[in-house]
């Protein structure tokens, strides 16, 4: 058995997860301080999860393609994401990146008004508040937001095989082997597959329960006061 | 150092508009008012954390806040300490590094640790500690920043009795080592009395009376702020000739305009007292009548609807027998200690309002 589709999965979504992580952190902490116009934003920033992943498989296709702007640019300094496992990377960034967004953003909200006003009447920057009470705060939340990024990453299917093909060895993940196992009749390698997904989903969840739980109970006490 | 506040803000029905000049080196000043009647608010907008619609926020030389201008100083450099109901720690950071956080110097954050008693409490967290010491972290931590103005935000509304007393006396302790005043926002009238020397009473959004306290809580100006110093016995007022007749408590009122009655509404002689609207009596002012006198100026034949027995007291709701409702401020609050109850529980029950004690109300 051809093991490659395990390892480009994994590294496509730990890659994506990096991303995702830091991207959705950034967009979460600007929505919070943007006033009327940040239930538009909101709405765009999600899109991704509520749109089938064809359809934003289609939108990275055309904006990424020979023929937009964007893709000639790409492809006159050399690059080329279509059909490459770096084109797997974006799709599953893209279709993870509301999850991370979504579930900072509400880690965020839960983070009592309170103790980011008693940061600022200490003097303490909007930035060093970030790094010193928000994030460290809400972190059991940002934590589970990852994982749960990360997990939508390793199965996505549908933009990765629009965007990267289903080219083994290359941009074949697993989620696609699953399908081209069963187009071809290949049943027991499906089967295959599958545990192995079931396996790794698993375990995802239980890490997430167990490190999320550690790390509201690690405060010393636990709840916020 | 002058603290003068004069804001407008609207939220949705709710309108504050707050304007008050302070003198927060020398005294306490507080803002006395039901909760939601918008005293967080206004502390909220002198610190920064919310902004007013319109007017002007000034400490000092310092404009923090002033709308025709745009200025609109940020919260972090504003320097008002703002000790939070429930504290505000950081819950992930230790107490050293919570103090840290105001001190922002190694050796001013020990000097405070040893002021506040917090010597081996150091590496431990907010949860890790009993409310008395949350409160001292959050002070060390307030005072440490060397504020040019503190503020008090309902620290001890959420505390049960025991804990409160006990902290309220370690904020006075604090406070004159400090040697400043500051502004203390609270619901509750005893504390406010007994940490404060300048009264404002919110209500609904406005000041309605803005006094010392003594003479708050001697001569109210208005019903709403008569209400929250504790008043229990009110009465609509009617003018009848020389007099006025409560109409709640259905008998002739005889006034003394000389003694310990509001005299900034008398201040225009015979002809403003003709605006008083209320008058109210607390209910241990009432003093009891022989039967001979029953008669006399301000005496109530009483009927009693029900005797409720207090820790350390007995309270008496009353109506006049004159009066045939039973209801709202028609029922009168009598409040005696429990021995002299003992000796008259069994006798006809006639109560004086006497005249110096009686609370006039404009509005």
């Amino acid at each position: 058995m051809d093991y490659s589709p395990l390892w480009i999965s994994i590294k496509v979504a730990t890659i994506a997860t990096v991303f995702t992580f830091f991207l959705g952190l950034l967009a979460a902490r600007w929505v919070l301080s943007l006033g009327k116009i940040r239930f538009v934003i909101d709405g765009i920033f999600s899109l991704p999860m509520v749109l089938p992943p064809t359809v934003v498989g289609f939108f990275l296709l055309v904006i990424f393609g020979k023929n937009s702007a964007f893709g000639q640019l790409l492809m006159g300094m050399g690059l080329n994401v279509l059909f490459t496992w770096q084109g797997a990377v974006i799709s599953a960034a893209v279709v993870s990146f509301p999850i991370m967004y979504r579930t900072s953003i509400g880690a965020f909200e839960q983070v009592d008004k309170n103790l980011l006003s008693a940061a600022r009447t200490l003097g303490m920057s909007e930035a060093r508040l970030f790094f010193k009470v928000l994030m460290p705060v809400s972190w059991p939340g940002v934590a589970a937001a990852a994982i749960l990024s990360f997990a939508r990453a390793l199965g996505e299917f549908g933009a990765t095989i629009m965007l990267a093909g289903n080219i083994p060895g290359k941009t074949q993940t697993m989620s696609v082997a699953i399908y081209t196992a069963m187009q071809s009749g290949n049943r027991e390698l499906a089967y295959r597959w599958v545990a192995i997904i079931m396996t790794l989903s698993l375990v995802t969840i239980f890490l997430m329960n167990h490190w999320t739980g550690k790390l509201s109970k690690g405060r010393k006490g636990g709840s916020i006061y | 150092m002058s603290l003068y506040v004069d804001i407008k803000k609207r939220c949705g029905d709710f309108t504050l508009q707050a304007s008050f000049e302070a003198d927060t080196d020398k005294e306490m000043f507080a803002i006395l008012g039901a909760s939601g009647c918008g005293k967080s608010l206004t502390l909220k907008c002198i610190a920064g954390i919310e902004k007013p619609d319109a007017g002007v926020i000034k400490l000092d030389d310092t404009v923090f806040f002033d709308s025709s201008k745009k200025i609109n100083i940020p919260t972090r450099k504003r320097g008002i300490g703002y000790l939070f109901q429930d504290y505000a720690l950081f819950p992930n950071m230790t107490v050293f590094q919570n103090i840290m956080c105001g001190a922002n110097d190694k050796k001013i954050t020990n000097e405070y640790i040893e002021k506040f008693f917090l010597e081996g409490k150091e590496n431990l967290y907010p949860a890790q500690l009993s409310g008395g010491q949350k409160q001292r972290v959050a002070l060390a931590r307030m005072l440490s920043q060397s504020p040019r103005l503190v503020m008090f935000d309902e620290p001890f509304s959420a505390l049960d009795n025991y804990l409160k007393s006990q902290l309220e006396r370690e904020v006075m302790n604090v406070m004159e080592a400090f040697g400043k005043g500051g502004i203390f926002v609270s619901h509750d009238r005893n504390e406010v009395y007994r940490l404060t020397d300048r009264i404002a009473v919110m209500d609904n959004g406005g000041i309605v009376d803005i006094q010392s306290k003594h003479g708050l809580f001697d001569a109210p100006k208005t019903l709403a702020a008569t209400l929250l110093t504790g008043c229990k016995n009110i009465t609509r007022l009617e003018r009848r000739g020389d007099g006025y007749y409560a109409l709640d408590w259905r008998m002739t009122l005889s006034v003394n305009p000389q003694s310990g009655i509001p005299l900034a509404g008398l201040e225009n002689g015979r002809a403003a007292a003709k605006d008083f609207k209320y008058a109210g009596v607390r209910a241990n002012f009432l003093e009891i009548a022989d039967e001979g006198k029953k008669d006399g100026e301000n005496v109530a034949e009483c009927e009693i609807l029900r005797v409720i027995e207090d820790t350390f007291s007995i309270v008496v709701l009353f109506t006049n027998k004159k009066s045939k409702e039973k209801t709202g401020y028609s029922v009168m609050t009598y409040e005696l200690s429990k021995e002299k109850w003992e000796q008259i529980k069994d006798k006809p029950l006639y109560l004086r309002i006497p005249k110096d004690k009686l609370i006039l109300m404009r509005e």
